[in-house]
């Protein structure tokens, strides 16, 4: 397993285009040689795995990919990326598109590294720059042997906000504005079962159906989990993980076990649930 | 009246507020250019002519305004109102147009003409011929500017849709990827990417040529689908296997141009693309006595007709078989057993 104490920085590459995936590898080898592209992948599954293999130092990782689009397999990696005191620090993600102005305007309001397809010399040299800098910057070992120090938990916080910001982003993009749901329509055999939206307690994502579970029932819905969070009030319903919309009110308490997992127990229920560290953000005492 | 939108979702705008003050003014002019004109036969002073002209005028305008407020909204397709509305307009408005300037001249008291019956008689025939004429002359300029809108929507929205049709065939998204891979092409084997710069020329000038009304022999648009697969093929590398078949005798038969793309790129986008292996798209054709049946095949996801996003592309195909076939042709999709999706065209073979 490679770590930053490694000489040379790492890099996984997660490209569906070989051709583009190749050319990636050589520009990056003549701009940056110390560079050691670890691995070179086509697809956002392959992507989480070998990122969680080889824990590189940089991720290149194209938007749209078979499987899984480079921003989840990013979000994943985060999820599942180790945090104890050995292991390196979360990569420096730079995002690679083709064309799409609204991801693009995203890019730039977030402040994340993106290149653009075709890849221009000059562009990607840039960028490679800047990730130098941060590299050299982040790396000082030894000066927290416990756990990981305040600026690298700050760093991977940034990089989960940015992560975040973006994904939340491209959900909500057209559909900012819907009326809020007071009520939903769940169908019961031949019945169409209501339920007021404040006895809804939690939603859990279960492949192409939502279930809906309120004190004592549990209901089906046919929709998707992002058409339904844009219709909630995001003060009243939180999305804990990316398959978890939860009533905020309705949490009782909060604990982190010792590798840094939160989870959440609710007041009327007795199930103990996940909550993503892409969304942890909102559980700090105050 | 108000500028609304009637249900044609044209403008109706008709005698709007700014309209009306304009064809005030113009009354103004037109009003003083009569009593001109009358002073040159009567007796009476050119102011007294010029009160009376104002007056008789803007009765005869306010009444006509009036019944159209209540009567006539739509005046340019309710003209034979307009043919009882403005000869009572002129009469009423006459009548008390001379009334009003007899009063403001001679006080309340007076109550007999100045002229004669005759007199009344010819200027009332004298109003009735400008009143029917500036009528028709505002009518024709208001038809005028409306024909004038509608033709300005009405290529709007072919604008429009040709920009919608372009987008989906020269999707932003293929273009800069393929651009991408002839950069890298050209470096490593320029031949290679000549013949990639070849397809994507031919496929370039197909689509920005390609009109709603324009066909082409079934052996040019399946070198189109090669073009396009092609470069497809480029960017996907062994992810994707192409086959395009076609029988000798049915190459000069005449298909709509570029019909079947729109097919092939949603095999290629929503079959094939999401899927980690990819897989393969075929393309047959066969005839059957009069009408020529199309399929496209993939072995990918399979077709979801809930997703919008292939919307576009496949119903612009069914209104062109509908505008040039009638319901001689057809689009309909299956999901084989073997899964991915199946989509077949058919249409009339014409002599």
């Amino acid at each position: 397993m490679m770590t930053h104490t490694s000489p040379r920085p790492t890099a996984l590459i997660a490209e569906d285009e070989p051709l583009l995936a190749q050319s990636l590898r050589e520009e990056l080898s003549r701009l940056w040689p110390e560079l050691n592209v670890v691995a070179t992948v086509g697809d956002g599954l392959s992507a989480v795995r070998e990122g969680l293999r080889w824990l590189p130092d940089v991720l290149f990782f194209d938007i749209r990919m078979p499987g899984q689009t480079g921003l989840e397999a990013a979000s994943e990696l985060a999820e599942s990326w180790p945090t104890d005191r050995t292991s390196p620090e979360f990569p420096q993600l730079v995002l690679v598109t083709a064309y799409d102005n609204y991801a693009v305007a995203a890019f730039e309001a977030q402040a994340m590294d993106y290149l653009l397809k075709p890849v221009q010399t000059e562009r990607l040299k840039a960028t490679i720059q800047r990730i130098q800098k941060r590299l050299l910057l982040r790396s000082r070992p030894g000066n927290n042997p416990g756990q990981q120090s305040p600026a690298q938990s700050k760093a991977f916080d940034d990089a989960l906000a940015q992560i975040r910001n973006l994904m939340e982003l491209g959900t909500s993009s057209n559909q900012t504005s819907l009326p809020k749901l007071t009520m939903i329509q769940a169908g019961v055999g031949n019945a169409i079962q209501m339920i007021a939206i404040q006895d809804v307690i939690y939603v859990e994502a279960a492949d192409k159906y939502l279930r809906v579970l309120t004190a004592t029932r549990e209901y089906l819905i046919r929709t998707a989990l992002k058409d339904l969070l844009a219709q909630l009030d995001p003060d009243q319903f939180w999305q804990i993980h990316r398959g978890l919309i939860v009533q905020a009110a309705q949490i009782a308490t909060v604990e982190r076990d010792e590798s840094g997992r939160t989870s959440v127990r609710l007041r009327q229920r007795s199930e103990k649930l996940a909550v993503s560290r892409l969304y942890a953000h909102r559980f700090r005492a105050m | 009246m108000s500028a609304t939108t009637n249900h044609q979702g044209q403008p109706r705008a008709v005698f709007t507020a700014r309209s009306a003050l304009r064809q005030f003014m113009t009354l103004l002019v037109f009003n003083t250019l009569i009593a001109i004109g009358v002073s040159a036969f009567s007796e009476h002073s050119l102011l007294i002519n010029l009160l009376f002209s104002q007056l008789i005028g803007l009765c005869i305008w306010g009444c006509l305004q009036l019944q159209m407020l209540i009567f006539i909204p739509q005046p340019l397709t309710q003209w034979k109102r307009m043919l009882i509305a403005v000869p009572i307009a002129v009469v009423g408005g006459y009548l008390s147009g001379q009334a009003l300037s007899m009063r403001i001249l001679f006080g309340p008291d007076f109550n007999v003409a100045p002229t004669g019956a005759q007199n009344t008689l010819g200027y009332l025939l004298l109003s009735l011929a400008v009143g029917a004429a500036t009528t028709y002359y505002f009518m024709s300029r208001e038809r005028l500017a409306q024909e004038i809108r509608r033709a300005d929507v009405a290529s709007h929205q072919a604008t429009e849709a040709r920009l919608r049709l372009l987008e989906s065939q020269l999707e932003p998204h293929m273009l800069f990827n393929t651009l991408s891979n002839l950069r890298v092409l050209m470096g490593i084997d320029a031949v290679r990417a000549q013949t990639m710069l070849d397809h994507m020329t031919d496929y370039l000038r197909a689509t920005l040529r390609a009109s709603q009304a324009s066909t082409h022999p079934l052996a040019t648009e399946y070198a189109r689908l090669n073009d396009y697969l092609e470069l497809i093929a480029l960017r996907m590398g062994p992810r994707l296997q192409f086959e395009l078949n076609l029988p000798e005798e049915l190459a000069t038969i005449p298909v709509p141009a570029l019909l079947l793309q729109p097919l092939v790129e949603n095999s290629i986008r929503h079959g094939l693309e999401p899927t980690v292996a990819g897989g393969h798209v075929r393309v047959s054709a066969c005839k059957d006595g009069s009408q020529l049946h199309i399929n496209v095949h993939d072995n990918g996801v399979g077709f979801n007709p809930a997703d919008n996003e292939q919307g576009y592309g496949l119903q612009h195909i069914r209104e062109r078989l509908q505008t040039l076939y009638g319901n001689h042709a057809g689009l309909s999709f299956e999901l084989p057993a073997g899964g991915g999706t199946l989509a077949h065209i058919t249409l009339p073979i014409s002599a």
